[in-house]
């Protein structure tokens, strides 16, 4: 019995063993693959650290808050496009919020349900423009919109008034951090409408239903019983948005207009982080200017990887719960 | 409570009501009004610009009539490439999360760490890309864009894979187990499959997401005013010919600008919302 069982094992023996050969490598394959978005990670932020070292050697702390930024004399300090990066932010996330919040609700409580569809289809729709569509449209259309109507309005209404009025004092020239705000606040209000949208549906049916049993209208659900249950992954979304605004590229490129003399006034030309690499990195002619492009590309990862790294454990709370 | 103050607190009650879910109402056209706004621009200026030109004819030089021809074969060439570096290396990363992976805490912080990169601005990863291949290399190169695109791609398909490979039932991977397949061959023959669909559609929306990038390309594939398919070269491409142009002072510039962004935004367009379609029906 024994020696029958011995001379018929070898050709399974052979198959298991080539195909443990097979498994190893197909394992050690989606290992490396793996591993690769890890280091990918930390190579980019190890590049940028590297690159823009020299630059931070050179100019220490007055780097991030200086503001002379002069190619020909090889200084370099860089508060304006660190300004203009966190002011354009700002307004976006200013309007966005509100904005994405009132589509979330519309899509969740007021739209009819065959409304609900398309309409959502819509919104997702402005994710998927390019960002340099938005940059064209923006310089060519929104520009001269702002410096037609917007701006003189703003500067003749807010500009006299005491401590505001120098934020919207100056000549009506349509490019500046206002217009850049609001294209990013176009741009960003699809993700943070998505999230809030997807986490509003996520609220147990049984609680809106006790409430409305309560008599309790839908504005009243919504602010008593959905957007305190929602409330952290809401946050997380805000951030999502935020993270996505701080590090847009082309669509701010086209309509700040790529100034580096420091103004108050959001009429003003102004510059971020991201469009002054996209504008100046190819130009850049000495190694100090390089360094400092790359030094500023380095803080602009750490500062969207602290934003987005926040907005996913909020959401992830936000998704644990669900799961327990 | 009298009963005048119950009717009035009901009355501002229903105020408030309606003029909550009036402003979700507003927001949701003002939303909308952007959408009809950019997409009614982009079809309108490109359009008119758009003839057979488009595709027989070189970037011209400044201020006279031309095509986008080099610039669309360089998008295409440099698009390709991103697609044979990305896809497999992401396919696997997913195969390796979903399958191997799963529970682990190292599993986790991949996906957390991917999720990240999904929303990481672009223009670092062209600077990253720059350091990587553009300096050892000593010069911009089709190549450097495709690695740049490859690596704006892998987040997406990554994630996507991930997720429908462990959307497929337990039961089917034990039933191939139970037959005697290696791991390997019941990911092979049976998993990949099985999600073939929604990694499909991942493939594509991350293609959707290379296809309008524009910032990773500015300093790694650069552009190039005249033909070529060597990836050696710099490569022109529809973004950063549509940059460069769209700030130029020449009107002929603006409408090949205008063009190439209607053609872009027609297949980003058409990519995302196909893939997104394929995915619902699924679901």
């Amino acid at each position: 019995m024994s020696a029958t069982t011995q001379q018929t094992l070898p050709p399974p023996a052979r198959r298991r063993s080539r195909g443990a050969a097979g498994d190893t490598g197909f394992r050690v394959l989606a290992g490396t693959a793996a591993l690769l978005v890890l280091i990918l990670l930390g190579a980019t932020a190890a590049a940028m650290f590297w690159g823009g070292l020299p630059a931070l050697r050179a100019f220490g702390w007055h780097f991030f808050v200086g503001v002379e930024w002069d190619p020909v004399a090889k200084r370099f300090a860089a508060l304006v496009p660190i300004y203009g990066t966190l002011v354009t932010s700002a307004i976006a996330m200013l309007i966005a919020v509100p904005v994405s919040f009132g589509i979330a609700v519309f899509l969740t409580e007021v739209a009819p349900t065959w409304v609900r569809g398309p309409v959502a289809a819509a919104i997702e729709l402005l994710a998927g423009v390019p960002s340099i569509i938005y940059g064209m449209w923006g310089l060519f259309v929104f520009v001269p919109f702002m410096a037609d109507y917007v701006d003189p309005f703003l500067d003749a209404a807010l500009g006299p008034l005491p401590v505001i009025g120098a934020l919207f004092s100056g000549p009506p020239m349509g490019i500046g951090m206002l217009t850049a705000g609001i294209i990013l606040a176009i741009m960003v209000i699809p993700f943070v409408s998505a999230v809030m949208r997807d986490v509003f549906t996520l609220v147990p049916p049984s609680l809106r239903e006790s409430a409305f049993a309560l008599g309790a209208t839908r504005w009243e659900v919504v602010r008593g019983v959905v957007l305190p249950y929602t409330r952290t992954a809401v946050v997380g979304g805000i951030f999502l948005g935020l993270g996505r605004a701080l590090g847009e590229t082309m669509a701010v490129t086209f309509v700040l207009g790529n100034a580096h003399d420091f103004s108050i006034s959001l009429l003003a030309p102004g510059n971020s982080i991201a469009a002054a690499i996209a504008n100046e990195f190819t130009e850049a002619d000495s190694d100090i200017y390089r360094q400092s492009l790359i030094a500023l590309g380095f803080l602009l990862f750490v500062v969207t990887f602290v934003v987005l790294a926040a907005a996913k454990l909020m959401l992830l709370r936000m998704a644990r719960r669900e799961g327990t | 409570m009298s009963s005048a103050r119950a009717r009035a607190l009901h009355r501002r009650r229903r105020v408030v009501n309606l003029l909550g879910l009036g402003a979700a109402t507003l927001a949701t056209l003002f939303g909308l009004v952007w959408l009809v706004w950019i997409l009614g621009t982009t079809l309108w200026n490109g359009a008119g610009a758009f003839d057979a030109k488009l595709f027989t004819e070189m970037t011209p030089p400044p201020g006279e009539a031309g095509g986008l021809l080099n610039a669309i074969v360089g998008s295409a060439i440099i698009i390709a490439l991103g697609i044979a570096f990305g896809t497999p290396v992401g396919v696997m990363a997913g195969t390796h999360l979903a399958e191997y992976a799963h529970g682990t805490a190292l599993a986790e912080v991949i996906r957390f760490v991917n999720d990240i990169l999904l929303s990481a601005p672009s223009i670092v990863i062209g600077l990253f890309v720059y350091a990587l291949v553009v300096q050892p290399t000593g010069h911009f190169s089709g190549w450097a864009g495709g690695v740049a695109l490859a690596l704006v791609m892998l987040p997406v398909v990554v994630r996507t894979s991930d997720e429908t490979m462990r959307l497929v039932p337990a039961t089917l991977r034990e039933a191939a187990l139970a037959l005697g397949a290696p791991k390997w061959r019941m990911i092979v023959r049976v998993v990949w499959p099985a999600a073939r669909t929604g990694i499909v559609t991942g493939i594509l929306l991350g293609i959707a997401r290379i296809s309008g990038e524009t910032a990773p390309l500015l300093f790694t594939a650069l552009n190039n005013q005249y033909w070529t398919v060597n990836p050696a070269n710099p490569m022109a491409n529809i973004p950063v010919v549509i940059f460069q142009f769209a700030l130029s002072p020449y009107d002929q510039w603006h409408s090949l600008a205008w063009a190439g962004a209607l053609l872009m935004t027609l297949v980003v367009l058409v990519l995302s919302v196909g893939a997104r379609a394929a995915l619902r029906r699924r679901g």
